[in-house]
């Protein structure tokens, strides 16, 4: 299922990320296009989620250039809340707010941010979590909800901001088993709509399915990007080749 | 462990024992220093009836307790909002401001509190009392008509000068504790809903009002009442700069009438009582609030 991207959203170049001495990110260069998705993955360790958290500035780089939706990303821009507006993020470990019930967590963002009336954010919420089949959790709290239904929690919270480009750091780590699918059933259908998606996972299955390209990191360099048929059957480095058979023995 | 829930012979021993002694100590009072116990005047200092105007007043000790409460309640509310304003400034990003916040925190905890009391009174007190002409204007209350409703809060304004000082002065002292509060409160909330509140475009100020600061208030709760106890007793020290408190008139009472034990037992009770009950209040309200989710 390749598909061409269009005009690129994410435009990073030489990206170079230090945490004191230890080099995190290594002249990293990437185009993410409109409408394209990326997928990520790579051992443990190996930058994925510090490149993305750069993507909506959670953290920033020391030098190169990154440009997301037209935003030049840096630690002094004045844009950082428009950027952080435009590129919604799925966290490993969902991060709902506790104190809110799941309407509030999806009608949170929307009305304070964003000044949509209320009434006009909830309804946009119920679509939302209907879109992600929980259409009848809206008034619990988290605590009470699945680690499955929290995702998705997550996911149409980030659907509620209209975001551009959505990240995902892998989602589906934190979650039992039995729970991957329903969480990336919903993220299958999320791509089929054309949503611009970055996502560092080590499902196999799911970068298969719906990835236009997936990139290889290791010890903060990008070692390969390649389509996913391409690097899952034949990975052009010695790294990645070990990184696949550690990953599919399972 | 488990815990004895009845008294043993060994405990009746220990028992007998300290009421021994509590006996020994009346009678020494009473036997070397010749003092004569006259607990049945403590009550109209208490409560007094005035003769000619056929009328119950409060008379000084109550007059004590209620500027105690009064100042108790007032400072806790000041101090509740320079608390969170320290508490922020504590966890700032910016590095003066939490320099400010800490240099602050650090200079109350390493000065007698006796000194600190007198230092805000002359410093920053007295000339704002002054600058705004407080006096000035509360005595013109006192003589104006309405002057019922706010004696009714804030007791007798031609002392509202004092009220002021004593609130202020107070809150100053125990607003960098609760700053601390805050800040402990603050930082129990996890990095994960910080970003996922940056992450919707909260500014720092939005995240704070509404993800960080409403669950922060959960770990906040209980040693913020303990501090409110703690405000009560400390309350006592205002009395160095003449705000007419309990202690202040217990030792007004004390020097005229020399009735040193009673007048100083029946401050300690009402201090006792208040804090006991308002701690246990608060014991109550924390179980029922644990409970719920
Ligand atoms: N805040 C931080 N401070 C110091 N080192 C960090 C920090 N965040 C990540 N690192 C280090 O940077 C490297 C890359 O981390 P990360 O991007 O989380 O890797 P991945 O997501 O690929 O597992 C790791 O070695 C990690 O220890
Ligand atoms: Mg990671």
């Amino acid at each position: 299922m390749t598909h061409s991207p269009g005009k690129p959203v994410i435009r990073a170049r030489s990206l170079n990320k230090y945490y004191g001495d230890f080099h995190a990110l290594k002249d990293v260069s990437l185009d993410v296009g409109e409408g394209e998705r990326l997928v990520i993955c790579g051992p443990s360790g190996s930058g994925k989620s510090t490149l993305i958290r750069c993507f909506n500035a959670l953290e920033f780089h020391q030098s190169g250039t990154l440009s997301v939706g037209g935003i030049e990303v840096h630690e002094d821009s004045r844009e950082i809340i428009r950027l952080r507006q435009e590129v919604g993020m799925v966290f490993q470990q969902f991060n709902l707010f506790p104190h809110l019930t799941v309407l509030e967590n999806l009608t949170i963002g929307p009305t304070k941010v964003l000044k949509v009336p209320q009434a006009e954010a909830e309804a946009a919420a119920r679509l939302y979590l209907g879109r992600v089949h929980i259409p009848d959790q809206a008034d619990k709290y988290p605590h009470q909800l699945s680690g499955g239904q929290q995702q998705r929690v997550a996911i149409a919270r980030s659907l509620c901001m209209k975001s551009r480009v959505i990240l995902f750091d892998e989602p589906t780590s934190a979650l039992d088993p039995e729970m991957i699918n329903e969480v990336l059933d919903v993220m299958v259908e999320l791509a089929d709509t054309g949503m611009t998606m970055v996502v560092v996972t080590h499902e196999m299955g799911f970068a298969r399915k719906v990835a236009d390209r997936v990139v290889f990191m290791a010890e903060g360099e990008i070692l390969e990007i390649d389509t996913p048929e391409s690097f899952f059957r034949n990975p052009k480095t010695a790294r990645g080749r070990d990184f696949l058979d550690k990953i599919l023995q399972h | 462990m488990t815990r004895i829930k009845r008294l043993h012979w060994g405990d009746w021993l220990i028992l007998a024992g300290i009421a021994g002694v509590c006996v020994f100590l009346v009678l020494r009072v009473q036997g070397t220093l010749e003092y004569k116990w006259r607990w049945g005047d403590i009550p109209r200092y208490i409560l007094a009836y005035d003769a000619s105007t056929h009328a119950w007043f409060a008379n000084m000790l109550l007059q004590g307790l209620l500027m105690t409460l009064r100042i108790s309640i007032f400072a806790s509310v000041l101090a509740l909002i320079l608390g969170i304003v320290l508490g922020l400034g504590r966890t700032a990003r910016s590095l003066a401001v939490r320099l400010l916040a800490r240099t602050y925190l650090e200079l109350l905890r390493n000065v007698p509190p006796v000194v600190i009391i007198f230092i805000f009174y002359f410093f920053l007190s007295a000339p704002l009392i002054d600058a705004l002409r407080i006096d000035f204007w509360a005595r013109a209350i006192a003589r104006s008509d309405h002057a019922a409703v706010w004696t009714f809060f804030f007791g007798d304004m031609r002392r509202f000068s004092q009220l002021v000082s004593g609130t202020i002065v107070l809150a100053l002292f125990e607003s960098a504790f609760v700053g601390e509060i805050v800040r402990a409160g603050i930082e129990s909330v996890g990095r994960g809903q910080r970003e996922a509140a940056n992450s919707i475009g909260m500014t720092h100020f939005q995240s704070m009002r509404f993800i960080i600061l409403p669950q922060a208030m959960r770990k906040i709760m209980p040693p913020m009442a303990n501090q409110f106890i703690m405000l009560i007793k400390d309350s006592s020290i205002v009395s160095l700069i003449s705000v007419q408190e309990l202690t202040f008139k217990t030792l007004e009472l004390v020097s005229s009438t020399r009735m040193i034990f009673e007048g100083w037992l029946t401050a300690a009770a009402f201090y006792f009582v208040i804090s006991f009950s308002f701690s246990r209040y608060f014991a109550r309200k924390e179980r029922k609030f644990r409970l719920s989710p």
